[in-house]
């Protein structure tokens, strides 16, 4: 026995495909309800160790596996995520089900209603296991500032599973669920996806509904989901796709069949390198399986060209602008009047204010909504919040520039594989920095799909980043199956 | 935009944002902002004289969103159930601490 200790632990376990899950519950070979319970019973012998669930909904994922059992013993047509066990990131909320946003202050709000994108998940047949944890309001890169603990990566638990939908990729990395919902705004999906070794997916700005999310900055939130597999994170999307009439900002446009469009072939797309994102601070070792991705893609008929988008390095500052002051509004509304917490001892209106919000929120969420407040307030308006929109341009048009040579450009996910659980907490900035690649994507409103490619030599995951242009994650998709078939 | 934070700042964006530090929270809130201004100051390098803010994204998009909705009355959320959720009602409106004194 070597003097050192074993620490670390893995639990990774790869889901089975939907489409096969589904084909057999059709057949009666498996039962949704058997399906639900299996995983209950796994969640029970692992969550206590990678915290990746914040509540389970029991009683409605049993009920509706029962249904859908009900009709594949009739023989009836069965919707397309048929008895398909999925989680839920807790930002979103979901009706009668504790929704905390990872936050204090939300402790206890039971929603009356459902997010849109959740109920038709449910309505597509899926069997919803409860609610993933995360960073309090999506605000993080680690998960390491939910109000109710961090989540371990399954893959290793000494590491952080990435943030801010860190339960939400570690679930499926650990087959606590086929596949699960998240968010992100600047990263809050690609990055956890990357360091869990899972597929993530970035959708238009638009193209989900985003009634029933809990909002951080609304001009870069988005929905979109995670799976094991990139055929099913479209499947996925195509579900939960599409304008609502309770979201004014969701898009009209058309959804097409993203499973569809990821089984075409990727001979004689153009793949854009953008060289700023292999810049200095890109691991060496993540680096490398990046450029054997980029071969893997040039080998399967792809054009790869160089692509320029010079202005990257300032999308972090931009970014921490732009959706702090975003957060400072929205956030307001946590007021200890309608919902989750007020503070007890507080016996004028004004006093409730500050107490509520200062007994309820934790230090990130206050360094952002303080950021914010300053960046927007007399004075500093034009410098900061002004400043930062007209560099939003700047980078938005660079990446159409850009499209308007290359169908996809592909870059790393995030700079470096997952990180040691404390490495970053005390250090803001250096925590931000792990969106360095993400960022700019959300600016523009672009799409995009990271999928795993290759490993470092511990074996800890790389995730590719695929962006495509507005409303064209069909592209994103078929890229990122050319990468996912390389690997095995 | 090189503008530096102090105390004083602090306390006034404390409270318009409705929060009450403790000194101690004032004290790594004043280092933490600093150093994030300091960073972002990055952003004078860039000319930006006559480019318009971008303060969202749909006008780079060929497609137009889905537009207002129908202006027609539809049922909203049960009153029962969702002051179920607050910290104190009469059943009726929400209740707060005393506004005014009288």
């Amino acid at each position: 026995m070597s003097s050192e200790t074993k620490t670390t632990e893995s639990y990774v376990e790869k889901p089975k495909a939907l489409t096969q899950l589904r084909a057999e519950i059709s057949a009666g070979t498996i039962q949704a309800t058997d399906l639900a319970a299996s995983y209950y019973d796994r969640i029970a012998q692992i969550n206590p160790r990678l915290n990746v669930y914040l509540s389970l909904t029991k009683e409605r994922a049993l009920a509706k596996a029962e249904r859908i059992d009900a009709l594949a013993a009739k023989g009836d047509p069965l919707p397309p995520l048929a008895g398909i066990p999925v989680g839920i990131k807790d930002v979103l909320v979901m009706q009668g089900a504790p929704s905390t946003a990872g936050s204090k202050i939300l402790k206890g709000y039971r929603p009356p209603y459902d997010a849109t994108a959740v109920a038709k998940l449910e309505a597509a047949g899926a069997v919803l296991l409860g609610k993933l944890n995360c960073d309090e309001f999506a605000m993080g890169s680690s998960n390491e500032n939910s109000a109710y603990g961090p989540v371990r990566n399954p893959v290793d638990t000494e590491r952080v599973p990435g943030g801010s939908s860190g339960g939400s990729a570690a679930a499926v990395a650990a087959n606590l669920a086929v596949a699960t919902l998240g968010t992100d705004t600047g990263g809050s999906i690609r990055q956890p996806a990357s360091f869990c070794g899972v597929v993530g997916v970035l959708p238009t700005w638009s193209r989900v509904s985003r009634y029933g999310l809990i909002a951080f900055a609304s001009s870069l939130d988005r929905i979109g989901p995670f799976a094991a597999n990139v055929r099913d994170a479209a499947t996925l999307l195509g579900v939960i796709a599409g304008y609502d009439p309770k979201d004014a900002t969701s898009s009209a446009a058309p959804v097409p069949d993203y499973a569809a469009e990821s089984d075409k072939p990727v001979e004689g797309l153009r793949i854009g390198v953008p060289a700023e994102y292999f810049a200095e601070g890109l691991d060496p070792e993540v680096r490398a399986a990046i450029e054997s991705g980029i071969a893997a893609l040039e080998a399967a008929g792809c054009a790869i060209k160089p692509v320029s988008l010079p202005s990257t390095r300032y999308a972090i500052p931009t970014y921490y602008l732009v959706a702090t002051a975003e957060a400072s509004a929205n956030l307001a509304r946590f007021d200890g009047v309608r919902y989750g917490y007020r503070s007890p001892e507080s016996d004028t209106l004004s006093a409730m204010y500050s107490h509520s919000r200062d007994e309820g929120f934790g230090p990130e969420v206050k360094r952002r909504i303080l950021l914010g407040t300053y960046a927007l307030s007399a004075g500093y308006y034009e410098a900061y919040y002004g400043k930062a929109q007209q560099v939003r341009r700047i980078l938005a048009e660079e990446f159409l520039h850009a499209f308007a040579e290359v169908d996809a450009i592909v870059t790393p996910t995030a700079p470096t594989p997952a990180f040691k659980l404390g490495e970053k907490t005390g250090d803001p900035l250096a925590m931000y920095l792990a969106d360095i690649y993400t960022v700019t994507a959300s600016l523009a409103g672009i799409c995009g799909v990271t999928v795993p490619c290759g490993t470092t030599a511990s074996g800890l995951p790389v995730g590719m980043q695929v962006l495509a242009r507005h409303l064209n994650e069909g592209t994103a998709f078929r890229v990122a199956r050319a990468v996912e078939a390389a690997q095995s | 935009m090189t503008a530096k934070v102090t105390v004083e700042d602090v306390e006034r964006v404390a409270e318009l944002a409705h929060l009450e530090l403790t000194p101690n929270e004032t004290g790594s809130m004043l280092h933490d902002l600093n150093a994030i201004l300091d960073y972002v100051a990055e952003l004078n390098e860039l000319d930006t004289a006559g480019i318009a803010p971008l303060a969202q994204v749909t006008e780079l998009m060929d497609v137009s969103g889905g537009g207002l909705r129908r202006d027609a009355v539809v049922p909203s959320l049960d009153r029962a159930k969702v002051l179920a959720e607050a910290p104190e009602t009469n059943g009726v409106f929400f209740k707060v601490p005393k506004v005014i004194e009288r």
